[in-house]
């Protein structure tokens, strides 16, 4: 059983999000090699070749790669798969780009999202935002599988992988990257932060989110929202949490004017400590969270950041 | 232009589901069940570039059991011009379903292959992009705009993790729809009536050459571990000191 990892990145910093994946290949039990294909990414194929348990770091270091276009590097991962009996990435939206790709050009029924490894051929899942875990064996020769990174932690200590050079493919040419437009941000990213201070619709205007980052900054975390935040334009699109957004695990989830929709539930429910502030006492954030508050926003988070700057 | 559309019938968003007591799976008996919510959005974004022009017909594909044809149907309410169902009795994967969807579009031939990202039952975010892989076409996933050019190209936008992705798309090519591309609208009863008397073909998967045994064996659902509610706490400096002093965490 030997297992490649498709890390993430962005030709400069591996995501921690790889080792998540790194982790659940590790735990298939078989060998792990993993493969870092982009650009001038030499720096990247170090730090993945640092990662604990990595036996070799597969380098396809090409133009065609430089920006992660689902089409070559599908080509490319597929190309390589002769060599193992399991391909995984983390359920992230460049891994759910690609995989599903891979999968199906080797004629594989992909493992979406699993979040425990029950045997090198059996996994679990989340079905129904998370309302189910369905444990299901592949019958595939090849496992192509994505990884829910909350639910593998990274293993500690450090490797010596050896960095061995893969061809580059030919680029079709069928897509061709425009831009790209990051959210600068200098808070934590979301997906690892230890903190989150979340907003909903109950805070009301794009204006009164900066009350959200306010207390997100004292307490050194990251802001993430609702569905109905970001669609009201409060907050860009990659801070939604969500059955259909980013799923995080935090010690501490402080939720501000959200209702607790099962589909926001889905995504945040593995927290440690769960805070829901909410005028609304019945709303079902609070049957989830672990303190509740019942108040206005507008009087209980400046209240909170006033406490907490004492 | 032509577009294809993927339809899902499914267990609607707001409904909680029931797992079975033996553990056998999800009992979806005499549930609300409705169209997939990001297949709205593909749909809404089909009928869209017809009446703006950019297209000229919208069919939709749909592949479950006979009662996914009220799915079509309303999907023909919002716009649609035909549909075709795939009847199958037992569930579908992704990839029997993508191969299903490549079958038709086979003689459909279709300038757009439209899908969610996402269907909210499976979560499998799966379908369109091995469609494409089965096509040898290009994708653009997870888009939250989408401007077909004149020279026969689209550009969308994706959504990404760290925000946002332009690409340019040669067609024929598969796009996934995201939450934000559009806000679908009602059917009005006038076009529900007239849905009734829009084609719809029925096919199998025997008639299109297709195997779609299962590669996944279902071998137990159970419930997710539940939280306990906790406490309501009487006031802010109250929930600072369980932060620091109960829970640990400040
Ligand atoms: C296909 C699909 C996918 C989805 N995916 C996601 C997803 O990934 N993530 C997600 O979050 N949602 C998702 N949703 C949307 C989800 O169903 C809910 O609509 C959404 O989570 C609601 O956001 P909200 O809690 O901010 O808003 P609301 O439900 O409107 O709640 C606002 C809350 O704020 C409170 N409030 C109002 N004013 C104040 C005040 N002054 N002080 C204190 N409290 C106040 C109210 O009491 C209320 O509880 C999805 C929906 C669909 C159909
Ligand atoms: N049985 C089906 N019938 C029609 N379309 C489907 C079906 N299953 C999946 N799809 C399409 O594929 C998308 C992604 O589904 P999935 O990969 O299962 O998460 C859905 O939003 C639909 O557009």
């Amino acid at each position: 059983m030997r297992a490649l990892v498709i890390a993430e990145h962005d030709n400069r910093h591996l995501k921690p999000a790889t080792l998540a994946a790194a982790e659940a290949a590790r735990q298939l039990g078989g060998g792990v090699d993993i493969l870092v294909a982009g650009a001038r990414c030499a720096a990247v194929a170090e730090a993945a070749a640092a990662i604990p348990g990595v036996e070799t770091v597969l380098l396809a270091d090409d133009a065609v790669f430089e920006q992660a276009l689902a089409e070559p590097l599908a080509d490319l991962i597929a190309g390589l798969a002769g060599g193992y009996d399991a391909l995984l990435a983390a359920a992230t939206a460049a891994g759910k780009n690609v995989m599903p790709r891979v999968a199906a050009l080797l004629d594989v029924q992909q493992v979406s999202d699993i979040v425990a490894v029950v045997s090198p051929d059996t996994f679990v899942r989340p079905i129904y935002a998370g309302n189910a875990l369905a444990t299901v064996r592949s019958a595939d020769a090849k496992k192509v599988i994505t990884v829910r990174t909350t639910a593998f932690e990274a293993a500690a200590g450090s490797g010596a992988a050896a960095v061995k050079p893969v061809a580059a493919v030919a680029d079709a040419g069928l897509s061709q990257f425009l831009e790209r437009r990051v959210t600068e941000s200098v808070r934590p990213e979301l997906t690892s932060a230890r903190v989150i201070v979340a907003g909903g619709r109950g805070i009301g205007s794009d204006g009164a989110f900066a009350l959200v980052s306010q207390l997100a900054d004292i307490l050194g975390g990251a802001v993430g929202a609702s569905r109905a935040a970001v669609d009201a334009g409060f907050i860009p699109n990659d801070a939604q949490v969500g059955q259909t957004g980013k799923i995080v695990a935090p010690d501490l989830y402080i939720a501000v004017g959200i209702s607790g929709a099962i589909q926001h539930l889905a995504g945040m429910k593995d927290s440690k400590v769960i805070v829901a502030i909410n005028k609304d006492g019945e709303a079902p954030i609070f049957q989830v969270a672990d303190y509740g508050l019942v108040a206005d926003v507008f009087e209980a988070v400046p209240a909170l950041i006033d406490c907490l700057n004492r | 232009m032509k577009v294809l559309v993927a339809v899902k019938r499914v267990v609607d968003y707001n409904v909680k589901i029931r797992i079975k007591p033996d553990g056998s799976g999800v009992d979806t008996a005499n549930l609300k069940m409705s169209m997939n919510p990001f297949d709205e959005i593909a749909v809404e974004e089909a009928v869209r570039w017809k009446e703006k022009g950019h297209a000229a017909e919208v069919v939709l594909i749909g592949i479950g059991p006979q009662a996914a044809q009220d799915t079509l149907r309303t999907g023909l309410a919002m716009g649609a011009d035909r549909a075709v169902l795939v009847k199958t009795e037992t569930e579908t994967e992704p990839l029997a379903v993508a191969k299903l969807i490549a079958a038709v579009a086979k003689t459909e031939k279709p300038d757009v292959i439209l899908l969610g990202k996402q269907a909210i039952d499976d979560d499998s975010n799966q379908t369109g992009q091995m469609l494409a892989a089965l096509l040898g076409l290009p994708q653009g996933t997870f888009i939250s705009a989408a401007k077909p050019d004149e020279a026969g190209r689209i550009t969308v936008i994706r959504e990404i993790d760290g925000g946002l992705e332009t690409l340019s798309l040669a067609t024929p090519c598969v796009l996934t729809t995201d939450l934000r591309l559009n806000e679908p609208r009602y059917a009005s009863l006038p076009n529900i009536m007239k849905a009734k008397k829009k084609p719809l073909d029925v096919t199998t998967p025997a008639d299109l050459g297709v195997d779609v045994a299962p590669r996944l064996a279902l071998l137990k659902v159970a419930e997710p571990p539940t939280r306990k509610a906790g406490v309501i706490v009487g006031s802010v400096a109250e929930l600072v000191d369980k932060l620091k002093n109960e829970a640990k965490v400040l």
